[in-house]
């Protein structure tokens, strides 16, 4: 596996990540949300032609404990084979971030508290190395003890401890024939103290790269964004770093300007279940109409759809009934849904409860934010990270600023 | 819906009866409640045409007055007389006949007399296709097949023939074996969603224990995306708690009914037929346990079938 960095714009970095198997791409990058291994609705034939980025896959190995076993994984020859996405980045992140919270709850010397198909249990690194090395990912972060930023002073500093020594007990149980593959886990939740210990110590270990932990449960955005400083400043500058649990796209924002290479993102799912579309600028260069700055929100619009020029919400009665809107969800966008189809037929199928509606939002969610991180690398190539960040955060400021992502924070 | 291919809608009658709560049929109509506020609403013959008319589809079906196979006496007499009355509405409606296809369908429940004045009558149209309606629901399967082939043979040759709700491949390869054209069913996707996938040997439960270490595709017969890349222990773990199982398990489903419809078609047109009859029904029951009911539609269909009902020896 090969990590060099580019560009850079500030903090932030553009780099080429080639990866063992061949497969080759841009950095900071987007990781699709996976469930036991495939799209939550998108039909995994598809997925290889969503988009020019769309290659990189996260997974849970939570999913693999029981339901299907490591032993159905091992057998197939791994998640590649079994999920037949041979051809796709697949990223083993530990945290589930479809929906299950932690808690920081009482972790044991022997491993940390994870929801699973069968209730929250105990993973302990045998286990979990034993699901790493059956589904051969092509990076893998360490077992984490992750806490939130609330829990008390003592916790958090076992918290680093075991995520130290944790990461030194999976280095020692992964496969060699695999190489160096391992993101290391950094945590720290409430103090920078811990924060900086943590990566310290990770820093030093044999690993391909790093993973950022304890973010997106609900931490103050400007103390976020110290922890991410003081965590990255300890890490090598040639190092891979990951992040989870941050999505949305000023979480983005601010994780690639702290020097964030790989995020994997519930975002754009998690419009699509609120029936929204993504439908935020990309480009600064072009000037937002009058038109779109002076529109008053109106009673027909329900507060998720936020006549922001964020998103759209397709169960609005606005695309069937006084207007037929045949327009595609964004006019340009060249994904499969918007060269197909139109808002009001989306909201036919929504009115009908059919399951193509989330089908065909989910691809057009997914493709709008490949396209999002796209635009961030551009600008970053460009040595205009800042003002892209600026003009981004800006713009979305007009209409209601309710973003779905916000109510998900534990 | 951006779809470049054939499509049929249904008139509403079947899914207002089956459907909704409380319909109530008059000569005028049939009066339900609306599945969007409640309200009663009352569809015409005229109505369903107009909105069949809007929605464009390339075959169109009357509204018919249809009745569950178990219901006996004077309704189902009722029922057909109506159903005859009512084309006739839906023949004076329809606005775009050269470009939308209105079939008539036969009704009559499960007596031949009826049967046939509605054969009758509705062969008397001229109509460019018929459906064999008031089947699939609660009837035993020798009632049923008798009531097909009766409506085969007294339905024009050079029409299709269209057996409504039908959809387990054994009922379609029967219906075939008599005469008929075209058929339609949730069936495939259903069972799909409870996550029963079809294969040669008939029905494969995903959720069964066996499953979970059988690394075999779903068919190995199969030449579907889902079977090319995913293994029955694999789908065990997704059918029933995720979508994605469903959406697979559904492929395929609908894969295999595609398939055995290209079987159906090629093995009449290159003479083969009987033949494929007798290898399907070999897969379905290697015990040789072939229905009677089979057997007799079989029989009427002019089909040896004797060597299926022999054991297959391993």
């Amino acid at each position: 596996m090969e990590f060099t960095v580019r560009a850079c714009s500030g903090h932030g970095r553009v780099g080429s990540l080639r990866l063992a198997s061949g497969l080759e791409f841009e950095t900071p990058s987007l990781l699709m949300i996976t469930r036991r291994g495939l799209p939550v609705v998108i039909p995994p034939e598809m997925l290889m032609d969503l988009h020019p980025d769309s290659r990189a896959c996260q997974f849970t190995p939570m999913h693999f404990l029981e339901d299907p076993l490591a032993a159905v994984v091992a057998k197939a020859g791994g998640v590649h084979k079994l999920a037949s996405l041979t051809g796709f980045a697949m990223v083993a992140v530990a945290r589930d971030s479809l929906g299950n919270e932690i808690a920081g709850e009482e972790a044991s010397n022997l491993g940390a508290s994870f929801e699973t198909s069968s209730g929250r249990r105990i993973v302990g690194l045998e286990k979990y190395m034993e699901v790493v090395n059956a589904c051969k990912p092509d990076l893998w972060v360490s077992l984490p003890d992750e806490v939130p930023h609330w829990v008390p002073e003592k916790r958090n500093r076992e918290s680093v401890d075991h995520t130290s020594q944790w990461l030194d007990h999976c280095l020692s149980l992964q496969h060699a024939e695999h190489g160096n593959r391992c993101l290391g886990v950094v945590v720290g939740a409430g103090s920078l103290e811990e924060r900086a210990r943590s990566a310290e110590q990770a820093a030093t270990r044999n690993v391909a790269g790093f993973s950022l932990a304890g973010f997106g449960l609900g931490e103050d955005v400007a103390q976020r964004g110290f922890h991410l400083e003081v965590a990255i400043a300890k890490l090598p500058n040639d190092k891979l770093r990951h992040v989870c649990g941050l999505g949305s796209p000023e979480e983005v924002l601010q994780a690639v300007g702290a020097g964030i290479d790989l995020l994997d993102s519930t975002y754009p799912y998690m419009l699509t279940k609120e029936c929204l579309a993504m439908t935020f600028p990309l480009k600064m260069e072009v000037p937002l109409r009058n038109a779109d700055r002076d529109m008053q929100p109106t009673p027909d619009h329900g507060v998720a759809s936020g006549f922001s020029l964020a998103k759209v919400n397709l169960r609005s009665a606005t695309y069937g009934g006084g207007r037929i809107d045949e327009t595609p969800l964004v006019t340009g966008c060249k994904c499969y849904t918007c060269k197909r189809h139109t808002k009001v037929y989306i909201n036919q199928l929504l009115n009908s409860n059919e399951t193509l509606a989330q089908t065909l939002l989910e691809i057009h969610n997914t493709y709008h934010y490949l396209e999002f991180f796209k635009a961030i690398r551009e600008s970053i190539k460009a040595d205009k990270f800042h003002e892209f960040r600026t003009w981004f955060t800006s713009q979305r400021v007009f209409g209601m600023t309710y973003d779905v992502s916000e109510s998900f924070v534990a | 819906m951006n779809w470049p291919r054939a499509l049929l809608t249904d008139s509403g009658g079947f899914q207002m009866v089956s459907l909704l709560h409380l319909a109530d049929i008059t000569e005028e109509g049939v009066t339900f409640q609306s599945p969007v506020d409640g309200k009663p609403m009352l569809l015409t013959p005229e109505d369903s045409i107009q909105i069949q008319n809007k929605i464009g589809a390339d075959i169109i079906m009357a509204l018919d007055d249809v009745v569950k196979t178990t219901t006996t006496g004077p309704r189902v007499e009722e029922a057909m007389y109506r159903t005859l009355r009512w084309i006739d509405r839906c023949i004076a409606a329809h606005s775009r006949p050269h470009e939308q296809n209105l079939f008539g369908i036969v009704q009559g429940g499960l007596d031949p007399q009826l049967r046939d004045i509605c054969l009758e009558g509705l062969v008397a149209r001229n109509l460019p296709g018929y459906a064999i309606g008031g089947l699939a629901g609660g009837e035993g399967k020798d009632a049923f097949w008798r009531v097909v082939a009766q409506c085969t043979a007294g339905l024009p040759e050079d029409k299709p023939r269209y057996v409504m709700g039908i959809g387990f491949p054994l009922d379609i390869v029967v219906c075939t074996a008599l005469g008929a054209d075209m058929y339609d069913c949730v069936y495939p996707t259903r069972t799909a969603r409870f996550g029963s996938a079809l294969v040669s040997e008939g029905v494969l439960r995903l959720t069964h224990a066996a499953m979970a270490t059988d690394y075999r595709p779903l068919d190995s017969s199969c030449t579907c995306m889902v079977c090319k890349r995913y293994t029955r222990a694999y789908l065990h773990t997704l059918v029933t708690k995720e979508a994605m199982g469903s959406q697979l398990v559904s492929y395929h489903n609908i894969s295999h009914m595609m398939q055995l419809s290209r079987n159906l078609h090629s093995s009449i047109l290159e003479g083969r037929f009987p033949e494929f009859v007798q290898s399907f029904l070999q897969k379905q029951f290697p015990k040789g346990d072939v229905p009677d009911w089979v057997c007799n539609a079989m029989d009427v269909a002019g089909i040896d079938i004797s060597m299926c009902r022999i054991p297959q020896s391993a």
